[in-house]
Parts: structure tokens; sequence; C-alpha cells
């Protein structure tokens, strides 16, 4: 589909519908009409910058597998438009069916148009040069030059020397054709075909490959079983079976920031040490996992894609009885990890008890409220709401361990009841909650990571296709197809008169008239001045 | 003074003296008015460049006349030798910019949008240079010294930043693929850009029939096309091993080669702009300005992908406080 030349019999049909008869087109007919034009150039140009325009919403507008809140908020903002947008699929692009209409038309046109390129390259291939045109005179650069030498032994000479630059030749009567230059539709081809097997590579990872991702507080485990995963996406032919038994235990998590005055607060080291267990009674080894430093166990890559604070506390309930002990994983909100969460102990009683809050590694409190000023935590400090209300019935339903739904809830007040009853805890405080309700401490606090755990079947094919696709980028864009022809005939006074012509195949290539000048000079007298006279060049002698 | 000292003076005084370079440049542009109006075949022209006395065609000129245009093409001659020795000198300048500042911060100068912005225009105005070195031809020096003196501009006042270190997600062999393809190809796209304009602008002017002043000093259309196409050929494949390399970081880093991040989308909607180009070449009817066009088209891209994504839209290129 690329450069060079155009496929006349496409260029031809195009043509024909305006001058056949006004009669209708039987079905096969206007198959065959919609095919040839499907498969046009013109076509796959169009639809090329039609994929370009359609990808454009997806990179301005939040979407759905990415930014699911950012969507939930911008159609909020602009409900009109936002459920226009919605209903045609705006918010998720790179899934809707009118994107995958445009780049899989593109790609029937593509294999249309490739299919029969490769038979008449295979025919190419094996076919002799060109025969010599009557007149080399009139090709786009050509060059004269007489030698005494008897005519064959000059074209013998041009032949090597052809050769010798690698050129196809073939000695003919009076004539020696060469061409050169035939990887060029070959890279072509090539690159053409690449993206339809990295199409095929992205469609295997899509149905067969899976992706999830599992926060874990230092020092606890994961096993690699579909249950203990907080969230996973899965193609269709994925099986939840075949997941390979291995545990990870998250030991140790180091992160530090720029403290220094320039960019100050940016990320400086993530390192999270893991101990693995590849299955279950295998001895457990040690990873260092970092980003850009993946585990991969049995084909299944672990990758380190975020981590947070997790406040660690023990709530006792009225009763005087530890309700909820442990360390709770908090959503980071900005760069300074200003950490939104909530604590839930339902098992309290008499009543049971919940919390949501903020957990600020570095705290402060100003006329914006409590806030981070740094990502690292050098003052750690847990700002909280508190909740009560009667014990609930375990309902199964899941629920958000982030945030708290406080339906059948109340808001714990301060004493006289005109405000709600804030907590401010630093790690080792312990506040008593009013009306005998209880107590929360903050023991400390602790790191987690969010581990994703992903497989992509496949990989090796993506990658291949695409190597393959930029060599025959290369290939097609930097061979210089070239064909040159040399004649030489007798002249009535005994000597030989040479003819030298060049034609070039591709668009935009130079050095055609110094070629051929060189090999007339080359095939002229030696010792001689290239005796070359330029007939006929082209335009302009670029 | 320290590395980054001397880098931050050095950039500043690249960017002023290819403002002076820019200003001889359009000078030579503004000197070459009323000249050259006779120059009936584009093509054979290109040779005037050098042969400043070379006289029109026109038999019965006027000896005064003749004189008036032979000192402004003398004048041309001079402002644009000027602005060709002000980049010279802007060159190197600008090159101990850049490595003084990979030195003050010891890793590769490609850590954020002003090391990306300032690595990149010196592989234009190199191309530049070459072009004028190896084979003669200035005319481009107008649009890349002003294509300079705003990148550079902008580098130092927008996109300024401390030297500092990497963040954790560029510590990557790729990081430095990656970002010296980005680099290249985002060169060799301005330049295949700033042909194309030349290439729009002085076809309009055949076809009204004015080719006068300095357009009529430009070489052929045809070859301002043929730069811009190879410009073109030769950014394509590297900005396919651009995104290919990015992928394969991005599997790396995040477990995934391709995730829609507004940055991924918008190197694609620029690579399929410019497929469509080397396609509009080869196709009746797209040829000439329509794939001129396109080229424009695809630099806006490109741009915008760097600036636009950058700063407009949260992905995972963004430099929110750059």
């Amino acid at each position: 589909m690329t450069t060079t030349e155009e496929r006349p019999a496409t260029e031809q049909q195009d043509r024909r519908p305006s001058t056949e008869a006004p009669r209708s087109l039987r079905p096969v007919e206007w198959l065959r009409w919609l095919w040839t034009n499907l498969t046009s150039m013109r076509t796959a140009l169009t639809l090329l910058m039609v994929l370009a325009v359609a990808a454009i919403p997806g990179a301005l507008l939040p979407q759905r597998p990415n930014q699911p809140f950012e969507v939930e908020a911008w159609i909020e903002q602009r409900p009109t438009l936002g459920g226009l947008y919605d209903a045609v699929g705006l918010f998720d692009v790179y899934a809707s069916p009118w994107f995958a209409a445009i780049y899989l038309l593109l790609f029937v046109s593509l294999i249309g148009c490739i299919v029969p390129r490769t038979r008449v390259y295979w025919r190419a291939l094996r076919a002799q040069p060109p025969r010599t045109p009557r007149n080399l005179g009139r090709l786009p650069a050509s060059a004269r030059a007489t030698s005494s030498r008897p005519a064959a032994e000059v074209l013998e000479q041009a032949a090597a020397r052809l050769r010798s630059r690698r050129f196809r030749v073939v000695v003919r009567e009076d004539s020696v054709a060469a061409e050169r230059g035939y990887l060029r539709e070959a890279g072509n081809l090539v690159f053409h075909l690449s993206l339809v097997v990295m199409l095929v590579g992205l469609a295997v990872g899509a149905l067969g490959g899976y992706r999830g991702s599992v926060v874990l507080p230092v020092g606890q485990s994961f096993a690699n079983t579909i249950s203990q995963y907080d969230d996973i996406t899965a193609g269709g032919r994925f099986d939840p079976t075949s997941l390979p038994p291995f545990a990870i235990t998250v030991e140790e998590f180091v992160a530090e920031f720029e403290t220094g005055p320039v960019q100050q607060g940016a990320a400086r080291v993530f390192r999270a040490d893991l101990q693995v267990t590849e299955a279950p009674g295998e001895q457990p080894y040690d990873y260092t996992l970092e980003v850009n430093r993946p585990l991969v166990v049995e084909g299944v890559d672990v990758h380190l894609i975020q981590h947070g604070y997790a406040p660690v506390v023990t709530v006792r309930d009225g009763n005087g009885d530890v309700a909820f002990s442990g360390a709770v994983p908090f959503l980071p909100q900005d760069g300074n990890f200003t950490s939104a969460g909530a604590i839930k102990a339902p098992d309290a009683r008499p009543e049971q008890l919940a919390f949501q809050g903020f957990f600020l590694p570095t705290a402060a409190v100003d006329e914006l409220g409590p806030r981070s000023l740094f990502p690292d935590a050098f003052a750690p400090e847990l700002f909280l709401n508190a909740w009560y209300g009667p014990p609930r019935e375990e309902s199964g339903v899941p629920e958000n361990v982030y945030s708290l739904d406080v339906t059948g809830l109340e808001q714990m007040t301060t004493e006289d009841g005109s405000d709600s009853l804030r907590l401010r805890l630093a790690p080792g405080e312990s506040v008593e909650l009013p009306d005998g309700r209880g107590s929360i401490t903050m023991d400390g606090w602790e790191r987690w990571v969010k581990l994703q755990i992903s497989d992509t079947p496949g990989l090796g094919v993506t990658l291949g296709s695409v190597v393959a696709a930029v060599l025959g980028l290369c290939l097609s864009l930097f061979v210089r197809p070239r064909r040159i022809w040399v004649r030489a005939r007798t002249t009535p006074d005994g000597g030989t008169a040479v003819e030298v012509g060049g034609l070039d195949r591709a668009d935009a290539r130079t050095g055609l008239e110094e070629d051929v000048e060189e090999l007339a000079g080359h095939l002229g007298e030696e010792h001689d001045t290239a005796r070359t006279v330029p007939v006929g060049s082209g335009e302009d002698g670029s | 003074m320290d590395f980054a000292g001397v880098s931050n003076t050095t950039m500043v005084t690249a960017a002023v003296v290819y403002l002076f370079a820019a200003i001889a440049h359009a000078a030579e542009w503004a000197a070459a008015r009323g000249t050259g109006a006779e120059a009936a075949p584009a093509g054979s022209r290109q040779e005037a460049l050098v042969g400043a006395g070379a006289p029109g065609p026109e038999p019965v000129a006027d000896a005064r006349d003749r004189e008036r245009e032979e000192r402004a093409l003398l004048r041309v001659e001079r402002y644009g030798r000027s602005g060709v020795a002000l980049t010279l000198l802007a060159f190197p300048v600008h090159a101990i910019a850049v490595v003084t500042r990979g030195l003050a911060a010891d890793r590769f100068p490609w850590g954020n949008m002003y090391e990306f912005v300032s690595t990149s225009l010196l592989f234009v105005v190199a191309v530049h240079l070459f072009l004028v070195l190896r084979a003669g031809q200035r005319w481009l020096g107008l649009l890349v010294t002003m294509l300079a003196t705003i990148g550079l501009g902008l580098a130092v006042t927008v996109f300024y930043v401390d030297v500092a270190p990497l963040v954790p997600s560029l510590h990557s062999t790729w990081f430095i693929f990656h970002i010296v393809a980005a680099a290249l190809s985002g060169a060799a796209f301005n330049v295949g850009a700033l042909a194309s304009v030349l290439y729009l602008v002085k076809d309009r002017a055949e076809r009204r029939g004015a080719v006068g002043g300095y357009l009529a000093k430009l070489p052929s259309t045809r070859q301002i096309d043929l730069l811009a196409y190879r410009a073109h050929a030769f950014a394509f494949p590297l900005w396919t091993f651009t995104i290919a390399a990015g992928a394969i970081w991005a599997q790396y880093a995040w477990g995934r080669f391709w995730g829609w991040d507004p940055k991924e989308t918008m190197s694609l909607v620029t690579w399929v702009i410019y497929a469509g180009y080397l396609h509009a070449r080869a196709t009746a009817g797209w040829r000439g300005t329509r794939a001129a066009v396109l080229a424009l088209l695809g630099v806006v891209a490109f741009w915008f992908n760097f600036i636009g994504i950058n700063l407009l839209v949260s992905g995972l290129h963004s430099y929110a406080g750059i």
C-alpha cells in the first residue's frame, strides 16, 4: 500500500462505473465494485485519516478503562453533553464498535491490497530485467560514449560492472538490461503483513490474557488464586483455574523522595523486597521488585504499580474488647499522599463503630484544612470522623473498603452536639470516644504496595511483528529500485558507440544521472576523459 | 560556575544568537524583494544562490536597474552569509548548553520537556548546518532559526526546570532509546514541515505566476518536495521505533505495552497522519499540495502531543508542574 506505484487495475475500475450502462448492478458486481473500492489506495488513505481523527477524542476526554471516576465527574458536570457522548461511546473510544469498524476496514483494505501485490512481486522476483527500450536517450537519464573495443566486449564489461553493483543483469543481443532494488517492495510487503500479524498477536493477548491487582500492606502475603485479587480483567478465553499457584510476601517497601530544593517531593527510589514461593512446598526465594524490574513467575508478570500508606489502628468497643486491629490501606489523593480511607469495626458491641478520614504522612493544618506537605512520612497523623450504629447482619454484599457507607449509622458529635466529632491522632496516641462507646488507638503506620499480576499471551508474536515492521519499513523507504540499460553498436568506422540509460522506479531518489554517466565513462575509452554527452536528462539534475 | 550554571547561561545565549541569525535571514528575504522576478523557469535558478552577479535573461535591462539589482543581490548574499555565520556561532554554544546540562545532571539530558526541546532543536540546527555546509543550501535558514529561537525561548521560559535526578520510572535502558529516537524523529519531522511550508508557499506563487523575491531563489518546488520527503522518510521509521520502544518500556514499567494513555494515543495519531503522508505521495490527486498539508497536520499533531498532552491532559507523561 505504501509509496511507489499505483495499482493500475484499481485506477481503471475506479473510473468504470460512470461509463457503464445505467442498469443496476447485480449483487456479485456490486460486491466486486465494493471490494475494488475498499482496497483502493484512496480508500486506504481516507481510512487512515478517519482513524487519526477518531482516535483523538480518546486522548482529550477521560476514558472509562483508565479514569472511571473522571468520566463520572465529567458527565455529572455536563449531563446533556455527557449523556450524548456516553451514548456514542466517546468515553470508551477504543472499545467502541465504530472505532473497531474503522480499523477492521483498514485492515481488510490492507489485506486486499497486499495479497495481489505479493502475487505480482512473486512473479517479478523471478522475471528477467525488462527488455531494452528502443531509444535510451528518452529515459530520465542517459549518456553516450565511444569505445574502440568490440561491442560484445563492452557489453560484457558493462554486465560485470553492474553485477558487482548488485544489479540483476541479463545480456541480450546488442544490449545489457539490469535491475536492482527488489527488496524495496519486499520490505513494503513485510511491513504491511507485519501489521496484520501484530493485530493477530494483540487479539491473542486480549482473548487469553488477564490483568489483576492486589493491594498488600508490608508484611502481608498474596496467594495467586482468583479470590485474592482486588480486581481482575480477563479476556474471553481466560481460564481462572490456570493461574500458577505462586505466593508472594511483601517483606519491606522502601520509598525515598527528593528532599532537596529542586523537584522537592519527587520520587527517587521505590523498592519492594519480596519473598516468592513458586509453588506450595517449594523453597522460597527473595526478589527485589522495582518499577522497571518486574518479577516473572511461571510466565506471569508481577509489577509494582502503586504504593501508599496504611495506618495501623486498634479499635476497642463499648465493652472494652478489641473490635478491630490491623493495617488499613488508605488511597493517596494527591502527590503528597494525602490519603483517604475508612476504618470499619462492624463487630464492635454494643454498637458497631466506623471511621472515615485522612492519613497525612507529613501533616499540616492551615486555612485549606488538614493536608500533607510531603510524600514521605515525616509527621504522620490521622484525621477521622466517627460513626456508630446498631450491629448489622453480614450481608455478603461486597463493599468499597476505602469509603464508608453511612446508611444506618449516626455520626458522633462533640459533647455539646454543635459540631461533628473530629479525631486527630499521631502514632502511639489513643482517643476515648464520647458516651463510653469505646476508643481508637493509632499504633503506627505501614506502607502498602499495589502489585499488578498479568499475563499477555502472544507477546512474542506482537513484538516480533513490530520488529519486522520497522525493518520492512526501512527497506521500503531506503532501498532504491533502479533499472539501467546499456546498448553497444558497432559504428561504420569500426568503433563502438555505447549508450547508457537509466530509470528510477521510486519517488525521490537521486544519483541516477551520476551513476549513468559514471558507467558510460567507465565503458568508454579508458584513459580517455569520459566523453559522455548527457542527453535528455530529467527535469532537473538532482 | 558549575555545569548547571554554564548550561543555563549558554542556553540563553544560544537562543539570543539564534534570534540575531533569524533577523539576518529575515533581512536576507527582505533584501530579495523586487529581485528575481524575471526568473522564468524555476529549477534553473538554483545556481543563482552563488552567482550573485548573474544577470537575468532580459536583453534590454536598463543599466541602472541592473546595477540596483546587483546591489540587492549582494545585500541578499551578505545578510544570508551573516545569518549562516550567526547560526554557526550559536550552534556550538547550544551544543555546550546541552552537554553541560547532561554533565550537571550526571545522566543523558533528556529527562524533561526543557531538556527534550533543547536537544531536539540541536538536531534540527545540525541538519540545517549540514545542508548549508555540504550542499550549499541555506534556504531553510529563516525558518530553522525562527524555530530555534521560539523553541529555545519557550524552553528557557516556560519549560525550564532545575537540574534534578530522574524519577524511578525513568530508570531504564529504554529511556535512552525511546527519547533519542523521539528527539531525532522530532527534529526530522520539523525540518520536513519547514520544507513543506516553503513548498506550499512557492507552489502557490508559481500557480499565480508571481514567483519573485526570495521565492525565486529557492530551489524548484520539486526539489523542496524532495527534501521534505527525505526528512519524513528518515523520520517515519524512527518514529515507529520510538513508539515501539516506548511500548516495550511500558511493558517493563507498567506491565502493559499499550494502554491508550493520551500520550500513546496522540503518538499513534501522529504516526497515522504521517503514514497518510507517505501514501498520499503515491496517490494520484494527493501528490504535492495535499501531501504537504498532511505533513503539516502531522507536525501539528506532534507538537500538540508534546506540549498539549504534557501540560493540559493528565496522563502518564504529564509534567504537571513541568
